[in-house]
């Protein structure tokens, strides 16, 4: 018992010189309780950033203790509409989205959207990625890119459903190739496995979808990538889009959102938690183990970077005649 | 590795105290909650990801697949003697087994759905262990034209259980293909039949319609039928198997076990399609003295076969899983994010760079298998008791039972509202004699069948020819003519003859 004692004492004594006044301010407590929402089921990107933002947020001290609510479906639109109904104004509450939810609310025509809700930060992205089967004969991204130009009918691409990031990304592609997005012959599949299968399967000759979906894939030989859609290298012998002069940058983001009818003061409050929160040295281990990119923009710079981003998608989605 | 020597270190690390702890742990969680409807493996072990903060790897998977299994057992148990599934897998059970227990015969029909479980659940993990990466690797060859063709093998399977009237099962078939279009359709993004109601983007839940069509149906149905004053207390009959039962089980057993492996397999397989040509299956190869027990008062055959075949595809499903780190069910997805947040890749690098873990984990199945049946078996006449309830009361129960169910599926009041809905369709369906099977079957295979058509066209640029030119395609559908047309054409060549 007394040895304990003096263990710990020591233990505190070497240890609390080393952390600067800024990382002891961080052992403040923020809030008491939150309420996480979570517009999808258990176990999806979404849920995992929520989790991820617990674990770090109660290993610091910040928090208290987090309430969680999953309320899925239809890419967050059968959980946003709730969200904005039944915490308006709740200060200790916020809401888990991204890039999915932007397209889904324009595809189903959702009443309640991304502008009803309180802008607070981006959190994570994960750029796509466009693989071939390990035994293709398209050995390079121009390769691809040709036979999408003069035979896009005939390039069959595997993917997430239709209206996602990976449909998105493809109509990019055929745009930028001088092909509308229309032409695509896109295969949508219910989740990864299947998508998966029918690429290594070679029943399609390529496929888009987020780069750690693949990566053992790409890893093991049994895909090969083409390309990464991200801002810079996600794989470092795979080229990004931009660096083979194909001017597209897509990710599928990830981020949080206070309810409706936030007052200024909370809202300060709550882009300040997360802006801390990102700022640990926990969260960039978090973000390591889990394989995310780093995409941390907070308040306004996030606001315009959505309204971008909606316009974006909505053009795409009009091509590829969705609206 | 080889494969004794990867099993003998897996037996040995998964052989300690505390795995075993785990094991037990599992499947006593996962029967537990495969006896709630709504509530799956895939929700439970989502509910435990925190876990895999504080314990070891092997610890967690222990676990999780102790769970995985265990809700394959018990999502029977309530679909035999509450005519309740628990999950998607064990909805053909209910069709024989709930009629089992309703003649007196709820414990054999629980007994061969354990020992069935049990067989078929060491079939496949054997298959795991040995064949492995072999089947899946032929199971990659089928794209969407030869799942299409599988469906159409498996829509043959209807003709069994369309009853007495070719129009009224129909009818209902097309009932269930129409509940099964509800919600965004996946090749275009377009909502369909949703009438604005968010809720319904995702479509409606197959086992919220089973519990709708089987039990509150009933339910309702004997609510307004039933004759006051006429307290009919069930009979619980006899508990152990007779010799006669064993004898005409293990056929099943062994079928569906064989059956249902290579389902589980396939990227787009699942526990559905092998349960019902399992049924099918069964029902045209009884020997004749008990063909009139189908659909009457209950054909053991018709609970050992989908029942054996659902617990093969459940450890089929494992298979891609490990070999290839592809999830093909949701289970299986939820169990690749805990691997991730160990810090491990799934991959099809993981049987060489995570062996330790890979084999303790398949060794755990057997574990856990024999566990369970350990578990269950004692359990079946306690479980077999509910029956003496009287029927008022246990009906009640039955209802309050689904609506906790229903609701836990999605915190949904438009889920509780589409559970009495389609009750009472139900309850009028029951009352004009028209068979509830087909829609459940319906619903399960349309929008399958609908998508995989739909690529398969997508892949070959809009040619239909692509169904017969590819050759496993042909196989399958010569196959299903054959099942479909061979039945009728020997009884007119016999009946001549």
């Amino acid at each position: 018992m007394l040895r304990r004692h003096v263990l710990s004492a020591t233990a505190a004594g070497l240890v609390l010189p080393l952390l600067g006044r800024a990382a002891l301010a961080q052992q403040q407590q923020r809030y008491a309780t939150m309420h996480a929402f979570i517009p999808a089921g258990p176990g999806g990107g979404w849920d995992g950033l929520g989790r991820a933002i617990e674990q770090v947020a109660r290993q610091a001290g910040m928090v208290g203790s987090f309430q969680f609510e999953n309320v899925g479906g239809a890419g967050g639109t059968v959980g946003l509409p709730r969200f904005v109904g039944q915490r308006r104004g709740d200060a200790n509450s916020f809401m888990v989205g991204g890039a999915i939810m932007v397209g889904a609310v324009l595809a189903n025509k959702s009443p309640v959207g991304l502008k009803d809700v309180t802008p607070i930060a981006r959190m994570t992205t994960e750029p796509g990625v466009i693989v071939v089967p390990g035994s293709s004969d398209i050995k390079t991204l121009e390769d691809f890119l040709n036979a999408l130009k003069s035979n896009p009918g005939g390039t069959s691409v595997a993917g997430g459903s239709a209206g996602g990031m990976d449909h998105i990304l493809l109509g990019l592609l055929l745009k930028s190739q001088g092909r509308s997005a229309k032409d695509a012959s896109y295969v949508a599949f219910a989740g990864g496995g299947p998508a998966q299968a029918a690429i290594l399967g070679a029943q399609v000759k390529a496929g888009i979808s987020g780069v750690s979906e693949f990566a053992e894939q790409i890893k093991a030989g049994r895909m090969r990538a083409l390309a990464t859609s991200g801002e810079e290298r996600s794989l470092p012998d795979v080229p990004t889009l931009k660096e083979k002069g194909v001017d597209i940058v897509l990710g599928n983001w990830r981020g949080v959102f206070g309810p409706p009818g936030m007052k200024a003061d909370d809202k300060k409050k709550m882009v300040q938690f997360f802006t801390d929160l990102h700022n640990l040295p926990a969260w960039k281990e978090m973000l390591e183990r889990q394989g995310w990119e780093d995409a941390f923009l907070a308040g306004e710079e996030f606001e315009a970077f959505l309204k971008q981003d909606e316009k974006a998608t909505t053009e795409v989605l009009k091509e590829v005649g969705l609206l | 590795m080889d494969i004794w020597s990867g099993l003998a270190l897996g037996f040995g690390n998964a052989l300690s105290v505390t795995n075993l702890g785990w094991a037990l742990l599992g499947c006593f969680l996962g029967t537990a909650i495969g006896v709630l409807p709504g509530i799956g493996p895939a929700l439970t072990i989502a509910l435990l990801l925190p876990i895999t903060f504080q314990v070891s790897a092997t610890g967690a998977f222990i676990l999780f697949c102790g769970v995985f299994y265990g809700a394959m057992y018990g999502g029977s148990t309530t679909s035999i003697l509450l005519n309740t599934p628990g999950e998607s897998g064990s909805i053909i059970t209910a069709l024989e087994g709930a009629k089992m227990a309703r003649n007196g015969r709820a414990g054999p029909a629980l007994f061969t759905s354990a020992v069935g479980s049990f067989v078929a659940g060491t079939i496949g993990t054997l298959g795991i262990s040995f064949l492995g990466p072999i089947v899946v690797e032929l199971a990659l060859q089928l794209g969407p034209a030869e799942y299409f063709s599988l469906m159409v093998l498996c829509f043959v399977t209807v003709s069994a259980v369309l009853g007495g009237s070719a129009l009224r099962g129909l009818t209902s078939l097309g009932f269930g293909l129409l509940i099964g279009l509800v919600g965004i359709d996946l090749q275009t993004g377009q909502p369909r039949l949703t009438f604005g109601v968010m809720e319904l983007l995702d479509g409606v839940d197959v086992v919220l319609v089973a519990v709708a069509l089987f039990a509150v149906g009933e339910t309702l149905f004997l609510a307004w039928r039933h004759v006051e004053g006429k307290q009919e207390v069930r009979e619980v009959g006899k508990l152990m198997m007779s010799r006669e039962d064993w004898k005409r089980s293990i056929g099943p057993w062994l079928r569906g076990a064989l059956l249902g492996f290579p389902f589980g397999v396939m990227p787009a397989g699942g526990t559905e399609m092998p349960t019902m040509l399992s049924y099918f299956t069964e029902r045209k190869l009884v020997r004749p003295q008990y063909r009139k027990e189908f659909g009457t008062t209950g054909a053991i055959e018709g609970v050992a076969g989908p029942e054996a075949a659902n617990n093969a595809a459940a450890a089929g499903v494992l298979v891609p899983m490990l070999t290839l780190g592809l999830p093909t069910s949701a289970t299986a997805a939820i169990m690749l994010s805990a691997f991730q947040s160990y810090g491990i890749q799934p991959g099809p690098l993981l049987f060489t760079t995570q062996a330790d873990l890979v084999w303790t984990l398949i060794a755990s199945l057997y574990i856990a298998n024999i566990m369970l049946v350990v578990l269950n078996l004692p359990l079946v006449g306690l479980w077999a008791r509910i029956l003496k309830i009287p029927t008022p009361q246990l009906y009640a129960g039955i209802l309050v039972f689904a609506t906790i169910g229903t609701y836990g599926i999605s915190n949904s009041v438009v889920d509780l509202a589409l559970l009495y809905g389609i009750g009472v369709v139900a309850m009028f369906m029951r009352r004009f004699d028209f068979p509830q099977a087909p829609v459940v079957i319906g619903m399960i295979l349309g929008p399958m069948a609908e998508q995989a058509m739909r690529q398969a066209l997508t892949i070959s640029q809009g040619d239909w020819t692509t169904f017969i030119t590819r050759p496993i395609s042909l196989c399958i559908l010569v196959l299903a003519v054959l099942a479909l047309l061979g039945p009728p054409l020997w009884a007119t060549v016999a009946r001549r003859a």
